[in-house]
């Protein structure tokens, strides 16, 4: 394929991904919003009152950044995870292997659309978290960069899992069993000041920690970690999972016999 | 001399649980030809054209499409194929027509050429009408029509069908087989997988029985039957009779009351039974063969082909 038929069959991956979940998007976008607005309201508001200011800013304020980068992760992961998934299940995957698209464009037409979705529902959120709090941005090239890579990152992660995957169960184990565990401890709710000495140790070989606290340096301008290592961290991350995810298309796992 | 359309040599596959699907096929099919790939469940035809669609890894071999060798250049072979596989494959709450241009777009395809090479196929194969309902609306007829819209979008050279009527009523079948043909004329070489050998009889020149992973027969259907050296003709009678008559040269068996099997050796001239039939006062009202003279030479050949190799004559699956 030349530079030209590349773009087009890239675009087309991409449009088609945006139309798949822009289509369901009772189910794709509007929960996370509902979702987010009871975090708002119950820990925002209503507990968050109660618990005062966290590294000297008030609580609502300190928990939205995490509180995007949860929704960014969540949704980023399981777009790709559950279409690509739905593709292996229906054989559609079947259109694409038989075309002369190369796998990487494959990969990144999954990846950037699944992308958008975390990104389209991490704008929603940012939205809403408007209607409980003032926000400003104090780094914004930080806040793009970070929201963008944590995006792409868990995108390509969300492929890597439906490539293994033999059934439905197993695109939800890692979601629930290792994300959602690992975004609740990555100081979405807390500094990790708070915690003792070997707790805060513990915390710091979790990599949703550096791109939460990224995240929150961008927004608010405080971070519990060096945010140049953590920019570094994630674009390694990112680099290694696509050569992973390629090597696994080229080799045909999971979708050739 | 032109490339074949395609040349497979030393074809092997083994699955991971050690079944070994192909064993070394070799096999030409030349440009403009309508090839059948016939055989049994199970005996290689999908994983053999599968290996040529990508959709399958060979475990040995090789495989060029117009001369280009899948190793080589997979990509570039692509572009001249178009693949129709047995199962739907689509996803079936997209609009018929976002499928066609979504595969139009993977090849490459501006949307400016895309849409009215769509909007001519989904004519053609009377889908247009359709297009703008989810694929799941459709009947099965038009799922598989769908698909050959699909395969077709790029302009293949080289059109790949797996069992394209498979479930298809008669009159859609034939609707079907002309298009198939017509295309043919226009260019497109044909590869066709079928049960329905009364499909593979009337469209195809040329042909390849494969059983358990080998090719058993590769020629022209012209030539394949003409090996064919006894044809079995069904008789009606107009009045039922207790027992079969016995006629000079000829095998006459009784299936019931009203009917009889006539089975005529080549060389046997058809005159020569009705004489006799005629003589002995049975009055025949209507003929047809007992099956389809592929059938019969499909039949014959898949057994005799386990009788060598040794292995239990299961029933071979034909539907006609």
């Amino acid at each position: 394929m030349n530079a030209w038929q590349t773009w087009i069959a890239l675009w087309t991956l991409v449009t088609k991904e945006v139309r798949r979940y822009m289509r369901i998007w009772p189910q794709t976008l509007l929960p996370p919003s509902i979702t987010m607005t009871m975090y708002f309201i119950i820990f925002g508001n209503l507990i968050g009152s109660r618990i005062g200011p966290m590294d000297d800013i008030d609580y609502i304020d300190y928990i939205v950044p995490g509180l995007i980068m949860m929704a960014v992760i969540t949704n980023s992961y399981s777009n790709v995870a559950s279409s690509f998934f739905s593709n292996k299940f229906q054989r559609s995957v079947e259109e694409m292997m038989v075309s002369p698209m190369p796998n990487w464009v494959i990969l990144a037409g999954f990846v950037v659309g699944g992308a958008s979705r975390g990104l389209a529902v991490g704008l929603i959120v940012t939205v809403v978290s408007m209607f409980f709090t003032d926000l400003s941005i104090h780094h914004p090239w930080v806040t793009i960069g970070v929201v963008i890579m944590t995006a792409l990152l868990f995108s390509i992660g969300g492929f890597i899992n439906a490539l293994v995957a033999h059934k439905f169960d197993d695109i939800s184990i890692v979601p629930i069993f290792v994300l959602t565990p690992l975004t609740y401890l990555g100081g979405v709710f807390y500094s990790i000041h708070m915690l003792p000495a070997f707790w805060q140790g513990v915390s710091m070989v979790n990599p949703i920690l550096y791109m939460v606290n990224a995240f929150r340096y961008g927004i608010l301008g405080v971070s519990d970690i060096p945010v140049g290592g953590a920019l570094v961290a994630i674009a390694v991350f990112i680099v290694v999972f696509f050569a992973v995810g390629l090597w696994m298309l080229d080799r045909g796992k999971g979708i050739r016999s | 001399m032109a490339e074949p359309a395609l040349s497979i040599r030393g074809l092997t596959k083994v699955y991971g649980n050690g079944f070994h699907a192909l064993k070394g096929i070799d096999l030409d099919v030349a440009e403009g030809d309508f090839f059948a790939l016939l055989g049994p469940n199970g005996a290689g035809k999908s994983t053999t054209l599968g290996v040529v669609s990508s959709l399958v890894q060979k475990t040995g071999g090789s495989v060029s499409v117009f001369g280009i060798d899948i190793d080589r250049d997979f990509a570039k072979a692509k572009y001249h194929l178009g693949v129709v596989p047995q199962e739907f494959n689509f996803n079936q709450f997209e609009k018929v027509e976002d499928i066609v241009l979504t595969q139009a777009g993977y090849y490459g395809m501006p949307m400016r050429e895309a849409k009215p090479r769509a909007e001519q196929l989904l004519r053609d194969l009377g889908l247009w009408d359709k297009r703008k309902g989810s694929a799941r609306m459709l009947s099965g007829g038009m799922k598989r029509r769908l698909m050959i819209a699909r395969a077709l979008i790029h302009r293949p050279r080289l059109l790949i069908l797996d069992e394209p009527t498979a479930g298809v009523d008669i009159e859609l079948r034939r609707s079907m087989w002309e298009f198939m043909k017509r295309i043919n004329r226009e260019g497109t070489t044909i590869i066709l997988t079928t049960h329905y050998l009364e499909e593979a009889e009337s469209l195809c020149r040329n042909i390849a029985i494969i059983n358990h992973g080998d090719i058993v027969q590769n020629t022209s259907v012209r030539d394949l039957l003409a090996q064919l050296n006894t044809e079995t003709f069904l008789l009606d009678l107009a009045r039922p009779v207790e027992t079969a008559p016995e006629l000079e040269g000829f095998s006459v068996e009784r299936v019931d009351a009203t009917q009889l099997a006539l089975s005529v050796e080549r060389g046997q001239r058809l005159n020569d039974a009705f004489e006799q039939f005629s003589a002995q006062g049975f009055e025949i009202v209507s003929m047809r063969n007992r099956a389809n003279r592929l059938e019969e030479m499909f039949v014959s050949m898949v057994e005799h082909a386990n009788a060598e190799s040794g292995r239990s004559t299961d029933k071979v699956e034909v539907r006609s």
